[in-house]
């Protein structure tokens, strides 16, 4: 078959980059060998257009095992507890085929977890649809929250905390992230790098389908009008099975039979295998027509460039094939030796005795494109809102249209739909500002939170960058836990485009100085490019997963008001920055200027003194403040209880609502004791923390003197309905 | 007190049930559903989960493994025999209890606390609760919408064989307090000789204060002689 030039655009590639092929095979590839480029070739297995950035990003700190560069992150927790965690994106099959497309995401993060060792202990993600009123935004909701909830309930792993947000922006292309947790012995954790020649690679778990051929190229283009016509490129998941691969895979892992171990994701056996050998600098043979099919006839074509879920490739130390096959055989999954480890630095593909296609290794890999895409900086906004100038609206009602709003209102509809406590330790589940998880059989636990900010790195991704580390760490810290790492899932536009590779390389930017400011490294991640549809991309949506450790977990904190006649402080200054805040957006549908200003040491004092309060037993709730501000914070912490507030505005305030929905950073509410009262405000007073004193909770209503009066009740109301109404 | 777990392929409660056995001194075996014989044991627990990934229908598949001919054995000699969530599901499927489990009239998959009242506290799994008593338990499946014909109906009223009703904080069993659409809000029930209990709710994940409440302790204390 001769290679056309439509062939090569049909795999993605570009024709510099089939140039490029010519010269490192020193010949023209046979189709299958295009393939396998074309798979490993693509933006989304060889980071061709973000590596260069993603470098400068911290990835280092005492607190970390393993950086990016594995199937996951691992970080120390003590003892002999490790945490596994990564995060992944899987836009473009959701929005094909919502259900599947969000379950096989789900099943890909958690494998990439188990691969290591890790039994997976919570799963959380971060879906992003269109605006409510676009027509196919309700399909789409349903069918991705059903496909996340599917596969997590069925697996029995507790998802436990994520987000869900509206935005017109992803009107054409929704995002799904899904980010999984895994626990594992320090000195138990499996590695892909291959080692040894003439050990047996053995392929295990489902068989092998003609679903999800060239998924990864797929996730690498952008949408236009045929993209329904992608359908069949969507892959199906199957929990059960991955039930099952979990359970065998972790039996194996307890003795030393696997000398390396790597999940077949996106572009399967291809990558699988290439990775394996590459990371141990060897070559690999693989025997295609011992590779289980389930489906009659398939060629070494399909079956390098299947998705089919599910599967893993594991190479073997000598002597262990039958204690492994008994393993498998129980757990009733395929276990077959497909090949062997070589010393010749090549992928061999071979069928029926004989060989269809021989690639080096390092083509595959080291070689694989670099580019330094052109990126143009963010012009930066100047304009300012004046209240003046807009229709006067009260707190009250500035209140309402933000917690009655689809991105404010309660998400117990979707929540719900997934298994939160199974597994039993759950410590608190989604609501809260992180979730936390017991390690099972001990009293430490974790802290788990994802977050994105699309608005504000849309305006200035610099800040926009920082700030969704920060409100992460925040979100940690709201819990008493210490912040250790993060994972992050890069969702932008196409990057061929200057604008977006500058939103990129701006967004960086911004979480690494962040992370770096708070010793917070990245342990993993993931690039999703081509977000976008004819031309029109999305905004820049980093995504950050972050954990956390509590040493010893007693009584979990969380943002709800215990009891009526605490005192009720704000932590931290408030300027009233109104641009780019809900207060504005839900009101008068202002999206403009730029966001709030990061002040990292105040964000890091602030962050230290409510650990250390934790931690003292001094805080009966906190809660941080984020979007829609102070009023949104309170009521939020009201919401569910019996208990609402009773404060006064501060004398000589000139800007209320600057006050109340102003979204300046750094900030904090707490519930106190009024016996602690004395003790708190000299511990911050001697840390020159700045802080407001508020007021009281009360009984069943929330009051600003002067300004406004409501009950819980309807609080509680005005913030349920949108969803069941939806 | 000797208790067994039946452990399927996709049960996925398994490890939770046995922790909260352990917790209240049980001495406790898994048992892979390959197996065909039991342990001596005073109590089987059909753990919850998606056993054989409830495909065909929940319950189904497992109905019908090798290990349920002895669990069936057991249960008719009097053994105790506890079925949670699918475990539920597998014991209407193996006619160990009568009714059937169909989808959550919302269609949709369910886990929140819910409150559940104890109709009958003369059973050997319920002596420890109060009559009455309102309980806040987990639950957290697809198809727990409890049906049966109305002659058994009638024969679970008249015998006492009601386990558990969904119902709200103050008691209330009506409509608004019945998560999935069950039969006369029916959230437990028993066989004739109420040594079978099969239950959607999860006590399991109520026996620790720091993840949930311990509203599930007294179901497993009550059987410890």
């Amino acid at each position: 078959m001769k290679i056309t030039k439509h062939i090569i655009e049909k795999h993605g590639l570009n024709l510099e980059e089939f140039k490029s092929i010519q010269k490192l095979l020193k010949r023209d590839p046979n189709l299958l060998e295009l393939g396998v480029f074309s798979a490993m070739w693509n933006e989304h297995c060889s980071y061709k257009s973000s590596r260069l950035h993603l470098k400068k990003l911290p990835t280092k700190g005492k607190q970390v095992i393993q950086g990016p560069g594995e199937n996951a992150g691992v970080i120390d927790i003590g003892d002999d507890d490790a945490i596994v965690f990564k995060i992944e994106s899987h836009n473009h099959p959701s929005y094909i085929e919502p259900y599947q497309g969000a379950a096989t995401g789900v099943g890909g993060i958690l494998r990439d977890v188990f691969t290591m060792g890790a039994r997976p202990i919570a799963l959380l993600n971060s879906i992003h649809f269109g605006s409510p009123s676009h027509p196919k935004t309700k399909t789409l909701l349903n069918g991705v929250v059903s496909g996340i909830g599917g596969y997590g309930n069925c697996i029995g792993i507790p998802t436990v905390a994520g987000e869900t947000k509206f935005n017109e922006t992803y009107n054409e292309n929704i995002l799904v992230n899904a980010m999984a947790v895994g626990h594992a012995q320090k000195s138990k954790i499996f590695y892909s790098k291959a080692k040894g020649i003439n050990k047996s690679v053995v392929y295990v778990g489902s068989k092998t389908g003609r679903d999800g051929i060239h998924g990864a190229s797929m996730a690498s283009a952008e949408f236009d009008e045929n993209s329904e016509e992608k359908k069949p490129t969507v892959q199906v998941g199957d929990p059960f099975t991955e039930k099952l691969l979990l359970e065998a895979c972790l039996e194996l892992m307890k003795d030393d039979s696997i000398i390396a171990i790597q999940d077949m994701g996106a572009a399967g056996l291809t990558s699988s295998s290439v990775e394996m050998a590459s990371k141990g600098s060897l070559g690999i043979e693989l025997e295609l027509d011992k590779v289980p099919c389930r489906e009659e006839n398939m060629t070494p074509y399909e079956m390098m460039l299947s998705e089919s879920q599910e599967r893993m490739l594991i190479i073997l130390e000598d002597g262990k094939e039958s204690h492994a096959r008994k393993i498998f055989e129980k757990w009733d999954l395929d276990f077959v030796v497909i090949g062997k480890t070589t010393n010749t630095k090549n992928l061999i593909m071979k069928f029926k005795n004989k060989t269809e296609g021989i690639i080096p290794i390092e083509a595959l890999a080291s070689k694989a494109p670099i580019y330094d895409r052109k990126w143009s900086k963010k012009k930066q906004s100047k304009k300012k809102i004046e209240l003046k100038s807009l229709k006067k609206v009260g707190l009250e009602e500035g209140l309402i249209k933000i917690l009655s709003s689809p991105n404010h209102s309660n998400k117990s509809w979707v929540t719900n739909q997934y298994d939160q406590m199974v597994m039993c330790d759950t410590a608190q589940r989604s609501g809260s500002d992180a979730a936390i998880i017991r390690i099972h059989k001990k009293n430490k636990a974790i802290a788990v939170s994802v977050d994105s900010s699309a608005n504000y790195c849309k305006s200035h991704p610099i800040t926009g960058g920082k700030q969704i580390v920060c409100e992460n760490w925040r979100n940690i810290i709201s819990v008493g836990a210490r912040p250790l790492a993060i994972t992050n899932c890069l969702n932008f536009g196409n990057p061929e485009n200057s604008e977006v590779m500058g939103e990129f390389a701006e967004c960086l930017d911004g979480i690494k100085e962040a992370c770096e400011f708070l010793n917070y490294p990245v342990v993993s991640g993931n690039v999703s490019f081509y977000n976008g549809t004819n031309k029109k991309n999305i905004f820049p949506t980093p995504v950050i997963g972050g954990v956390g450790l509590i040493k010893k977990l007693s009584k979990p904190m969380n943002h709800y008001f215990k009891s009526e006649k605490s005192n009720i402080l704000l932590i931290g200054k408030t300027f009233g920055h109104l641009e780019q805040s809900c207060f504005l957006k839900e009101n008068f549908s202002i999206i403009e200027g730029i966001p709030p200003e990061i002040n990292l040491v105040n964000e890091k004092n602030n962050g230290e003194i409510i650990l250390k309060l934790i931690n003292n037993g001094l805080i009966k709730s906190v809660h941080d403040v984020s979007n829609g501000g102070l009023l949104v914070a309170l009521s939020e912490m009201s919401i569910g209880t019996n208990f609402g507030i009773k404060i006064q505005k501060p004398k000589k305030l000139t800007n209320l609502t600057g006050y109340f929905f102003g979204e300046d950073q750094g900030r904090y509410v707490i519930e106190i004791d009024p016996s602690n009262l004395d003790k708190v405000v000299k511990l911050l007073n001697e840390n020159n923390i700045y802080h407001d004193n508020l007021g009281v909770t009360q009984k069943e209503f929330f009051e600003i003197e002067d300004e406004m009066k409501i009950s819980n009740k309807e609080l509680f109301k005005v913030n349920n309905h949108w969803y069941n109404n939806f | 007190m000797k208790s067994s777990v039946i452990v399927f392929p996709g049960s996925n409660c398994d490890r939770d049930i046995a922790v909260a056995l352990e917790k209240l001194q049980f001495k406790n075996k898994m048992v892979w559903h390959k197996e065909t014989s039991l342990p001596k044991s005073d109590l089987i627990v059909i753990p919850g989960g998606f056993s054989y990934g409830d495909y065909l229908r929940s319950g189904a598949i497992a109905g019908k493994s090798l290990i349920i001919d002895e669990v069936i054995k057991a249960a008719n000699s009097g053994c105790l025999v506890l079925g949670i969530c699918n475990g539920f599901q597998i014991l209407t499927e193996t006619g160990l209890l009568k009714g059937t489990l169909l989808r959550n009239k919302n269609l949709r998959f369910i886990n929140r606390d819910v409150n559940i009242k104890v109709i009958n506290n003369q059973t050997k799994f319920s002596s420890k609760y109060k009559s009455n008593q309102i309980l806040k338990i987990n639950i957290a499946h697809n198809e727990g919408n409890y049906f049966t014909n109305s002659k058994h109906l009638d024969q679970l009223k008249k015998d006492n064989l009601i386990a558990f009703k969904y119902c709200d904080e103050n008691g209330n069993i009506n409509e608004s307090s019945n998560p999935n659409g069950a039969l006369e809000n029916i959230a437990g029930i028993y066989n004739t000789k109420k040594n079978i209990l099969g239950m959607m709710p999860h006590p399991e994940r109520m026996v620790d204060d720091i993840i949930s409440n311990t509203d599930g302790i007294s179901l497993f204390s009550g059987l410890i002689n």
